[in-house]
């Protein structure tokens, strides 16, 4: 029996929500220590899952394959850059930040260096990074919804909003766990299911990962599968598949900024304060890191795959034998083509995205189309085809446009894959979005209730009036996100995102490094470090973002991206130079940061105060 | 715990965290982006990939692994050599 593509995707996605909901009602938090870190007895396992969850977004779940196809070489800067990262976040940061025994990031800043003020920064710090990040998540749920249901993007929104509410906003970090650990497995399955099978079309190899080092047989020869696309790209105008466009200075920075970020981000800090002990976050950091290399493993191979795939089925084909996924696609907006040379057929030609920053294929960002009232002949071609209210780009004889999200969208129906495996591939991206929305959401409402209230505003809250704050605060972040979700303000979520690395990096990472490694650095450094390597990454960015900043004035050829590594070596060196002409830190201080180099004891302590 | 026993132990946390940095650097910089260009021509293919860009798409992420449960394995041991493990 046949059943409808929309209908499959209903079922898939219907049945995974029931299980989160299932979860997350009967794991409900009921004291602040469950709400924030889930009791503290979460297994290494699960939590490593949890975490894996979290941290990979709907963006990274759908756009990092088709990143690596565009650029090749160079999209490697984000494969190593956020898997890097969690080796510096294991070997430097989380254990000891365990060990101190508290419920949040600005908790440890506040203590470690004594102060209110360190605190705020912190808290500020923390609040901006999760914002920028849950924005795009609340437009991705849309995104999908809308596809999904054929409801507008906005109401696709709002129901994406409550949904992570209930879970999130009502049963807290043990809540979320353990639907994180639901969405892992779902996102897990349905990334790697079509790369195996795309491999064996290709290269008749089941695992993915080989089939990448070994050779194209699809059609009967076999010549090395990367020579093989290294041949199409430079015979299409393209750079070469493995070779790079960027400087090496500037891969290096941004490798560096997107590894440090990495390990200074609180919400990926605060999964590790949910398992017993320094032992057990060991453990759990493995866990994580395999779950997300099986991830960031694949997207590579799935990038080249569908890259040599899509060019094989389109290049040079006329519209009218395209294959039927590509006028659906044209139909949703991902792929366009524009027949500039008049000859019925589709073609794709390097360089890539042009030097003004347009696609080459039309001019503006994104296509536009004329509305559903405008006569026929401004809305389908002569071939058929849907037209673009956007001019076209006559400067180069690109005809084809698709999204970075193509790759994984489309390779199902590329591969000729059967029905079922788009509505995983759907519930999948839908996990991805709302597992790291949900695991945002927890840490930007700890720190409203947690850090501001309880710590600097109102110290006499009770248990209970806390955690409904924090109900209350999860509450009023994802209006605002919702709202942002609604009104994008597009072009700048992309580009706060390297804004939330640079702070990071630039921020949360040296300070907290120097907290453990150094009993020296006080609290004037701590501060003066903070303060410089914020405001010199943060003006550097909105310089070259947002007033315009040209080429020529970069810093050594560094894009804005990579700056945050730059940032954090002005933190380090301010943080040394003014802790060394002040006097040192008192011994409490000092004993705070020997106690929480011993691993042992963290069970048998009850969380102690440094009140301020 | 005395103060000698904590000061060795922090001593061998140390040196393996520095050790296993060092590895880190290499995998993550030296071969897949400094050196990338030398080692794509001079060295022997990863099955039909050159080197440099397998390390950078593929060995680095499988490399940081291993450095992980390396590091896991090897704290939990100096833990128990100076006293410091908890049995569950």
């Amino acid at each position: 029996m046949e059943i409808a593509q929309s209908t499959l995707n209903l079922i898939f996605i219907g049945a995974t929500f029931a299980v989160y909901i299932v979860i997350a009602a009967r794991s409900r938090a009921a004291s602040t220590k469950e709400y924030y870190v889930a009791g503290g007895g979460v297994s290494p396992l699960a939590n490593g899952m949890a975490t894996a969850a979290d941290w990979m977004s709907a963006a990274t779940f759908i756009s990092m394959a088709g990143a690596v196809a565009i650029s090749g070489y160079d999209a490697s800067r984000f494969l190593m850059g956020w898997t890097g990262g969690f080796v510096l976040l294991t070997m430097l940061m989380v254990p000891f930040l365990r060990k101190f025994n508290k419920a949040t990031v600005p908790d440890f800043i506040g203590d470690r260096y004594y102060s209110r003020t360190a605190r705020a920064v912190a808290v500020i710090c923390a609040i901006f990074i999760c914002m920028t990040y849950i924005m795009g998540q609340m437009r991705g749920v849309g995104v999908v919804f809308s596809q999904l249901f054929g409801i507008s993007i906005s109401s696709g929104v709002v129901s994406g909003a409550v949904i992570v509410f209930i879970y999130a906003g009502l049963g807290g970090m043990k809540g979320i766990t353990y639907t994180q650990v639901a969405q892992y497995s779902v996102m897990a399955f349905s990334y790697t299911i079509p790369a195996v099978f795309i491999a064996m079309a290709l290269t008749g190899n089941v695992v993915p990962q080989l089939g990448l080092i070994s050779n194209y047989t699809a059609d009967g020869t076999a010549v090395p599968f990367l020579a093989k696309l290294n041949a199409i790209n430079t015979e299409l105008g393209f750079a070469e598949y493995t070779s790079g466009k960027l400087s090496t200075i500037n891969m290096f920075c941004i490798t560096a900024a997107l590894m440090c970020g990495t390990a200074g981000l609180p919400h990926v800090i605060v999964r590790f304060f949910t398992v017993k002990d320094v032992k057990a976050v060991r453990k759990s950091a493995c866990w994580t890191l395999g779950f997300i290399a099986v991830i960031y493993l694949t997207a590579p191979t799935i990038g080249a795959f569908s890259r040599v795939n899509l060019i094989e089925k389109l290049h040079q084909t006329t519209y009218t034998e395209a294959p039927y996924w590509f006028k659906e696609f044209e139909q949703t907006g991902q792929m366009a083509w524009v027949d500039k040379n008049n000859d019925g057929r589709i073609q794709y030609f390097g360089p890539g995205v042009s030097e003004a920053g347009t696609f080459s294929v039309f001019q503006g960002k994104a296509p536009e189309y004329p509305l559903y009232d405008a006569p026929q002949e401004q809305r389908i071609g002569v071939h058929g085809q849907r037209l673009l209210a956007n001019k076209a780009d006559l400067s180069n004889p690109n005809e084809l446009y698709f999204g970075n999200d193509i790759m994984v969208m489309a390779n199902p129906y590329m591969a000729g894959l059967p029905p079922w495996v788009i509505a995983l591939l759907m519930a999948g991206c839908i996990a991805a979005a709302l597992s790291t929305a949900a695991g945002l959401l927890l840490v930007l409402s700890t720190s409203i209730s947690h850090d501001l209230m309880k710590k600097i505003i109102k110290p006499d809250l009770t248990d209970r009036e806390e955690v409904n704050f924090a109900r209350l605060a999860s509450f009023a972040a994802l209006v605002v996100a919702a709202y942002f979700g609604v009104n994008p303000p597009s072009a700048f979520i992309a580009k706060t995102v390297a804004f939330a690395f640079g702070l990071a990096a630039s921020s949360f990472f040296p300070t907290l490094l120097m907290g453990i490694f150094s009993s020296r650095v006080n609290r004037a450094g701590g501060i003066a470090g903070m303060i410089c390597g914020i405001v010199f990454t943060s003006s550097y960015i909105v310089y070259f973002q947002f007033l315009g900043g040209t080429k020529e004035q970069l810093f050594f050829g560094i894009t804005p991206e990579g700056i945050g590594f730059v940032g954090m070596l002005i933190n380090f060196i301010v943080a040394f130079a003014v802790s060394n002409m002040t006097k040192p830190p008192p011994g409490y201080i000092t004993e705070m940061v020997a106690n929480i180099r011993t691993p042992s004891g963290v069970r048998k302590t009850p969380p102690t105060d440094f009140e301020i | 715990m005395n103060d000698q026993n904590s000061k060795s132990h922090w001593r061998a946390s140390l040196r393996l965290t520095g050790l296993l940095l060092v590895c880190w650097f290499i995998l993550g910089y030296v071969a897949p982006i400094l050196f990338r260009e030398w080692l794509d021509a001079n060295f022997p293919a990863v099955g039909t990939a050159p080197f440099g860009f397998w390390v950078a798409q593929q060995g680095s992420i499988i490399g940081f692994v291993v450095i992980l449960v390396i590091y896991a394995i090897c704290m939990n041991r100096t833990d128990k050599k100076h006293g410091y493990s908890e049995e569950d």
